[in-house]
């Protein structure tokens, strides 16, 4: 049971994790926190069943396809979400304009892809002892995103770029970077990112359009507790989250699993409002 | 559908702008009747698309409170709905306890909801934006799971069956006009609320926090009641919607239902009750005349909030007040009155010296300010001057407690002032003005002023919900002396008007007003006169010196020195956080370092 706990709330967490990354890459970028992070992931599942399953692609196009769809969402969360309300921060408009696009992509899911949870398919055909690819392939997706990201961090020109916007956007548009294409740029790569969480837990999760809200609250979980903008503390909360929730689903039950990790969330939320790492101190006055 | 008790008093506010109390309830009377006549027109699926209507009011006029006027963001309501009415639908069935009468257990219900509203909201207070909207919708999604495993209780995925209401209301229109009644009730109890210095703290605490602080009002005790009010109303709904859907399972309670109350609040306009009013009643019609729609309505919805986000902030009540749109004059001056600063100031008693002794307080490794030492007298102007970055601006957030000093001591008549205790230092009647002005622009200029007087009102919640005697007192009172404290400081002209479209200079006298409100004792000034004219500045120094004539001790960090030689009775200037110099306008004017480092001799 300990193994069974083990393997899928790690993987469970990897996809949590990957929210959160999506989460950061956007936050980083436009100081803005998206309600379409759970959307993506949910396009992910939901894509991949279309593309591979529907439509009968190979999985390497069907993948492609789908991070290219999670692409454009993240443009156009940034297009028509956030660049018009990004002057007038103060009154969080934001949290409204990406709720309503995320609804709107949930909604249109819903209603065209049907409101049942659909199969994934099993990408590999492969049968070995061991670990199942739907528990290796998020922890799998989860290295390859924290290694790129890692490796376009700290050894690309448009990488550091981002650093720079991220740490003072004013700071670095007045050194000439070109804030507003790499906002863009930030969100596709966040999109990408997205729908890569969904894909690889495709068949843990299935094709399903109400994952969107799941992932959009149980994705912010690791933001909330790793701390804004940090993906360090985004992967370890998100694992640890994976970890508590299939641990108590096993010994509790579903339910009151949901209601341990949501008082949880609150309790440390209260306690820390600036996540387990990190502070910051805001001039008001 | 009643008219609230309180809006402006035509003898008094004749200003551009001002709405006659019946012009105001007008829209009220016309849904009254329309809501009393309705079973007259109305077939029996109308009967029920009207009562639902109702209910969702029910619901939404609290939530306008949480949303509309605190601005909290709170997209997850649909949950107290889910828990009243499996709250009453399963006391009134009786599966778990002796069955309860329907009445009783609404009641119930709305305790119930009480609690959990205070619960679901306190986060509030703790959190930002997003981090609390995505907390309601946890709360939202966990209370439907919930509902849906704890099937001994709830009946699972089967459902429960909802309460039925006992005579008079068992039949269709009765049950109507007993929702309807309610609904009145409850757009009486809002608007009295909203009318009320519990209202405009609201939306203080929504628009301008600091301001909000800076006149006392305690952000934890006000929205810990407005969550509980709101919590009960939500879950009074929830019975009423079980009694209307006769059966409830946990898919009757979707987040959609959320959204379209959340919507419902910005379609109408925040700060408004006729607006989300009317965004109600209009979210729950549409689809009845769409059919091939509604499996998009919740789409349309969405479409609509990012309609209304990017196109029309202020929604429905701001697209339909034309008071506002009228031109004002253009050449209008602040022509102050001090001979009214007697009455409105009054006799304070002394309040005694507030000091600083050897201030201290560093942010990483600058030290802003460095062992300062202040000693501001009642009825004295001191001026604090320096350079940018000199510590200012530190040492009047230090004095109102945004900082805490390191090291040092700041004190009042000899005590210690609270360490970052902001809203109780108008308690002390020190009252601040701030280098932006902080104001909230969609409520009016009078309204804004009557946020300064928040603490001397009386009357508590309830009494305001119920328009009690003592709200009316209070009321009365907060408005003649907003427009004694408009009037000394030049601006009763513009009384009615939405405080965002005056001029920065007005804004700025506005401020002061607000802060002349709390009779301050002490009374902070963070540039006033910073963008006014030579000729504004000059009748700012005339009131601020009739400020200090009344007996207020006036702090003023200045740039313009002219303005601080002309009235203060000390001066202190500050350099790197220490003091340079201080003394008599007269010695600051003739001491060497000051006059070459600042001045510009």
């Amino acid at each position: 049971m300990i193994a069974s706990i083990v393997s899928s709330g790690v993987a469970i967490g990897c996809i949590y994790a990957l929210i959160g990354i999506t989460y950061n890459v956007m936050f980083s970028a436009s100081r803005v926190f998206s309600f379409t992070a759970g959307t993506l992931g949910m396009l992910g599942g939901v894509l991949g069943s279309l593309f591979i399953s529907r439509m009968g692609m190979p999985v390497a196009i069907g993948l492609l396809l789908a991070l290219a769809g999670g692409a454009v969402l993240g443009i156009v969360t940034e297009i028509v979400a956030v660049r018009p309300v990004l002057k007038s921060l103060d009154q969080h408009l934001y949290v409204l304009s990406t709720l309503a696009l995320a609804l709107m992509v949930q909604q249109f899911t819903a209603i065209e892809w049907g409101t049942d949870a659909r199969p994934f398919p099993r990408l590999f055909d492969i049968s070995r002892d061991g670990l199942d690819q739907q528990f290796w392939l998020p922890m799998l997706a989860c290295a390859a995103v924290i290694v790129g990201l890692e490796l376009l961090y700290r050894h690309t020109l448009i990488g550091r770029a981002f650093l720079a916007i991220a740490e003072d956007s004013y700071a670095a548009r007045a050194l000439g970077l070109p804030e507003r294409r790499l906002r863009m740029a930030s969100y596709a790569l966040a999109g990408v990112i997205g729908t890569l969480a969904g894909f690889a837990g495709g068949e843990m999760l299935l094709a399903y359009f109400a994952n969107a809200p799941m992932l959009t609250f149980y994705g912010f979980v690791p933001v909330a507790l790793g701390g804004m903008g940090n993906n360090r503390g985004a992967v370890v909360a998100g694992l640890l989250l994976g970890l508590f929730q299939q641990a108590a689903n096993f010994l509790v039950g579903g339910v009151f699993a949901s209601v341990a990790v949501f008082t949880v969330f609150i309790i440390v939320l209260l306690a820390r409002p600036e996540g387990l790492a990190g502070a910051s101190l805001q001039r008001r006055v | 559908m009643d008219q609230p008790a309180t809006q402006f008093h035509p003898s008094r506010v004749k200003a551009a702008g001002a709405a006659s109390p019946i012009a105001a309830a007008l829209p009220y009377l016309a849904l009254l009747l329309v809501g009393l006549a309705f079973p007259l027109f109305g077939g029996g699926y109308w009967g029920v698309i009207a009562t639902r209507a109702c209910i969702y009011w029910v619901l939404v006029s609290g939530l306008n409170l949480v949303v509309g006027f605190a601005g909290q963001i709170a997209i997850g309501w649909v949950a107290l709905l889910t828990l009243g009415a499996y709250t009453t639908s399963v006391l009134v069935a009786g599966n778990v306890t002796p069955a309860f009468p329907p009445y009783l257990g609404l009641a119930v219900a709305a305790i119930v909801g009480a609690i959990f509203g205070l619960i679901v909201g306190l986060p509030a207070l703790r959190l930002r934006t997003f981090y609390f909207a995505i907390t309601t919708l946890g709360f939202a999604t966990i209370v439907t799971q919930v509902a849906l495993a704890w099937q001994s209780v709830t009946g699972g995925g089967v459902g429960v069956a909802g309460p039925v209401f006992p005579e008079p209301f068992d039949s269709q229109w009765s049950f109507y006009y007993f929702c309807f009644g309610l609904a009145a009730i409850c757009t009486w109890m809002t608007a009295n609320v909203a009318a009320s210095r519990f209202g405009r703290a609201l939306t203080a605490i929504r628009d301008a926090e600091v301001a909000a602080e800076a006149s006392g009002i305690a952000k934890p005790a006000l929205l810990a009641k407005v969550f509980m009010f709101s919590g009960a109303v939500a879950a009074v709904a929830g019975g009423l919607f079980a009694s209307l859907q006769s059966y409830i399972t946990p898919d009757a309670f979707t987040i959609d239902l959320s959204i379209l109350f959340f919507i419902a609040i910005l379609i109408g306009g925040r700060g408004s009750i006729l607006g989300p009013l009317f965004g109600t009643i209009l979210l729950t019609v549409l689809p009845e005349f769409a059919a091939p729609l509604v499996a998009w309505s919740t789409f349309l919805y969405a479409v609509l909030l990012l309609v209304i986000v990017l196109a029309i902030p202020g929604g429905i009540a701001e697209m339909l007040d034309f008071r506002n749109r009228r031109p004002l004059e253009s050449d209008r001056a602040i022509v102050p009155r001090p001979d009214r600063l007697e009455r409105l100031l009054g006799t304070a008693p002394d309040a005694g010296l507030l000091t600083l002794e050897q201030v201290a307080l560093s942010f990483g490794g600058v030290r802003a300010i460095d062992g300062l030492d202040l000693e501001i007298s009642p009825g004295q102007v001191h001026g604090l001057i320096g350079p940018n970055g000199s510590g200012k601006t530190t040492t009047l957030n230090v004095i109102s407690g945004y900082y805490t000093q390191q090291s040092g001591a700041v004190r009042l008549n000899g005590a210690d002032l609270p360490a970052l205790a902001r809203h109780r230092r108008a308690q002390m009647r020190i009252a601040r003005t701030f280098q932006t002005p902080r104001i909230v622009g969609s409520a009016s200029v009078l309204q804004n002023v009557m946020i300064g007087g928040t603490i001397d009102g009386q009357c508590s919640f309830v009494e305001s919900l119920l328009a009690l005697p003592r709200h009316r007192r209070d009321e009365a009172r907060l408005r003649d002396t907003a427009m004694l404290a408009l009037e000394a400081v030049g601006l009763e002209r513009l009384a009615a008007v939405r405080a965002d479209r005056l001029q920065h200079s007005e804004l700025r006298f506005t401020e002061i007003a607000r802060a002349l409100m709390l009779r301050p004792a002490f009374l902070l000034l963070d540039e006033p006169a910073a963008g006014l004219s030579a000729e504004e500045i000059r009748r700012l120094g005339a009131l601020l010196l009739a400020i200090a004539r009344a007996g207020t001790g006036v702090l003023l960090v200045e740039h313009h020195a002219d303005l601080i030689f002309d009235i203060c009775h000390h001066v202190t200037v500050l350099n790197l956080g220490k003091i340079l110099a201080a003394g008599t306008p007269a010695e600051i004017q003739s001491h060497r370092e000051v006059v070459s480092a600042y001045l510009g001799g």
